[in-house]
């Protein structure tokens, strides 16, 4: 069968009906970037843009991005959180310029000191009369039809989200219930920052999104999941997929009949080294905090948000795309505003897990580089996930590729493909 | 304290690292110390959590174990080139000092690119032998952006 991706013909067809197959040239096509910023990241869906935590107060802001769209995340005197495009209406400047700060009233543009409310709007225009009644703005021209794009935005249990589109459903809706009582589970109280982070990363940002969904992976790649038995695909757990494939939950239950399970060394697998030992344990030295016995999280929402609970150690991560194979992601690690100091000092030891640095999550750095490189030559090839089978239904294992079986769904189906 | 003694220190640590004698790292600090790598921001945001964080010479013994045995990742080392010692001052017999680095890290490719810029905070004191050894050593990097992965320390 003859697949290979033919420029000239746009869009392109999908190699087989299928959601086990995916064309490399996903990873390259710069067309196919293009559509994906404004049909993913500027279409009918929900972007992580801040923490409620990070703009408690009125005039409080964050600068974020919406895939390539850059916004300003702000809160209002009304205690609402607002977003719209870090644009000036006038000739296109960013309007602010800082990670985040406080505004008190009013943004305004460096360029030419046009000024903008805290809901977007566009209120001054500096010299609009002219000067001695000479210049200025015609006195027909309408302020208010000359605002930066607006965008939606949404809380959940103090992460705040950004849509484009008006055609996005209620956050509750998007998201599905199953996936929702995850969020609820970790999210359960007011939280504090810890720390951010960015990791540059040498590959598309859907290596990454892979990555993150991919159960299989986790224990045979990291030496310190196997070893530490953080999560193996012989304890308790399973993936939970949203009935439209693109957000997913996946969780391990600590089980004490694993202890002896000999299936990693039967495989001759790496990752269970029983002569690897931790000098200072105090490391994983754990409490259970949500009640149950769930000691890894890991859930995605479509396109690129990440809630992760590994053990005490909490952080989102938000993927940023940045052409076809550069990303960053940007790492929030966080606390609960109750923890005390022991409490504390458990999650900055922990941290030591995730994190660029991190003991369990520094392959996923260059894993996607690896798959980058390796497929530079073929664009007409396509990668094979068949693991478990080929549906996108939740699982109760987590020896199965569902979840990303049903990234492909999702990504299909909103690029029209 | 004399700033010639400080020199030697970070000396033999950037030839400790540069040169992968990794198993020789913990031992440039107290048994009981801190040892983190975070960046400017969070320092300045009072954001204590660190892309490395170790509070005993035992973890950086697990640092080092991990980046040998357990971690996968591309062969790559690093070429420190450290400033000079500014003293700040001296709490509970130990000197406050700060330095700046620059990290080159020199990837298996033959890539020689700038990997982080910023300072060390320090607290250095003599141990039971006299030799100076680090109390605290806090890498603050000038950004936050982190090419791939940070597997060798700063």
């Amino acid at each position: 069968m003859d697949i290979r991706h033919n420029e000239t013909v746009w869009p392109p067809t999908w190699p087989e009906d299928s959601v086990t197959r995916v064309p490399y040239w996903v990873y390259q096509d710069p067309a196919n970037y293009t559509r994906e910023l404004s049909r993913l990241f500027e279409g009918p869906t929900w972007n992580y843009v801040c923490l409620e935590a990070d703009i408690p107060n009125k005039g409080d802001f964050r600068t974020n991005v919406v895939g390539a769209l850059p916004v300003i995340v702000v809160r209002d005197a009304s205690g609402a959180i607002n977003c719209f495009e870090n644009r000036c209406a006038h000739r296109g400047a960013l309007i602010a310029l800082d990670d985040g700060g406080n505004v008190e009233n009013n943004f305004k543009c460096i360029y030419h000191a046009w000024s903008y409310d805290l809901g977007g709007n566009l209120r001054g225009i500096a010299f609009e009369r002219g000067i001695n009644g000479i210049g200025g703005m015609p006195k027909d021209f309408k302020r208010e039809t000359f605002s930066p794009r607006k965008l939606r935005t949404t809380t959940l249990n103090g992460l705040v989200f950004a849509t484009l589109s008006d055609d996005t459903p209620p956050i509750e809706e998007y998201l599905g219930a199953e996936i929702l009582g995850r969020i609820e589970r970790v999210l359960n109280r007011p939280i504090k920052v810890m720390g951010r982070f960015t990791q540059a990363l040498p590959n598309n940002w859907k290596l990454y999104v892979e990555n993150v969904k991919d159960t299989y992976h986790a224990s045979l790649l990291h030496l310190f999941f196997g070893t530490f038995r953080i999560t193996r695909l012989t304890q308790g757990g399973g993936v939970l997929v949203s009935p439209d494939g693109g957000h997913h939950a996946s969780y391990t239950i600590d089980k004490a009949d694993d202890r002896q399970s000999t299936a990693y060394r039967d495989q001759g697998i790496r990752t269970e080294d029983k002569d690897y030992t931790l000098a200072d344990p105090s490391l994983l030295d754990t409490v259970k905090e949500f009640g149950d016995d769930i000691q890894l999280q890991i859930l995605s929402v479509f396109p690129g948000f990440i809630l992760q609970q590994i053990h005490n150690c909490l952080a989102v991560r938000q993927v940023v795309p940045c052409g076809t194979d550069r990303m960053e992601l940007r790492w929030t690690y966080f606390g609960f505003a109750d923890d005390p100091p022991e409490m504390t000092t458990r999650r900055l030891k922990q941290q030591n897990l995730v994190g660029p640095a991190g003991f369990v999550s520094m392959e996923d750095g260059c894993v996607g580089g690896f798959v980058q490189r390796g497929i530079a030559a073929a664009g007409d090839q396509i990668s094979v996930i068949e693991m478990g089978g080929d549906t996108t239904e939740s699982q109760a294992t987590r020896a199965t590729e569902a979840s990303v079986r049903g990234f492909w769904k999702a990504y299909r189906d909103r690029m029209g493909y | 304290m004399d700033v010639g003694l400080l020199v030697t220190l970070n000396a033999a640590y950037a030839r400790t690292i540069d040169n992968e004698l990794f198993e020789q790292w913990p031992e440039l600090f107290h048994e009981a110390c801190l040892y983190k790598v975070t960046t400017a921001e969070n320092v300045a945001q009072g954001l204590a959590a660190g892309v490395i964080y170790a509070d005993s010479r035992a973890m950086l013994r697990d640092r080092v174990s991990a980046l040998r045995k357990a971690n996968i990742y591309e062969r790559q080392r690093y070429r420190h080139i450290v400033g000079l010692p500014v003293m700040l001052g001296e709490t509970n017999g130990a000197a406050d000092v700060e330095t700046p680095f620059l990290i080159v890290r020199i990837m298996r490719g033959g890539a020689m690119d700038v990997f982080a810029t910023g300072c060390y905070r320090d607290k250095v004191k003599p141990d039971a032998t006299g030799a100076l050894r680090f109390v605290e050593r806090i890498a603050i990097c000038d950004g936050a952006r982190f090419d791939t992965l940070v597997a060798i320390p700063f």
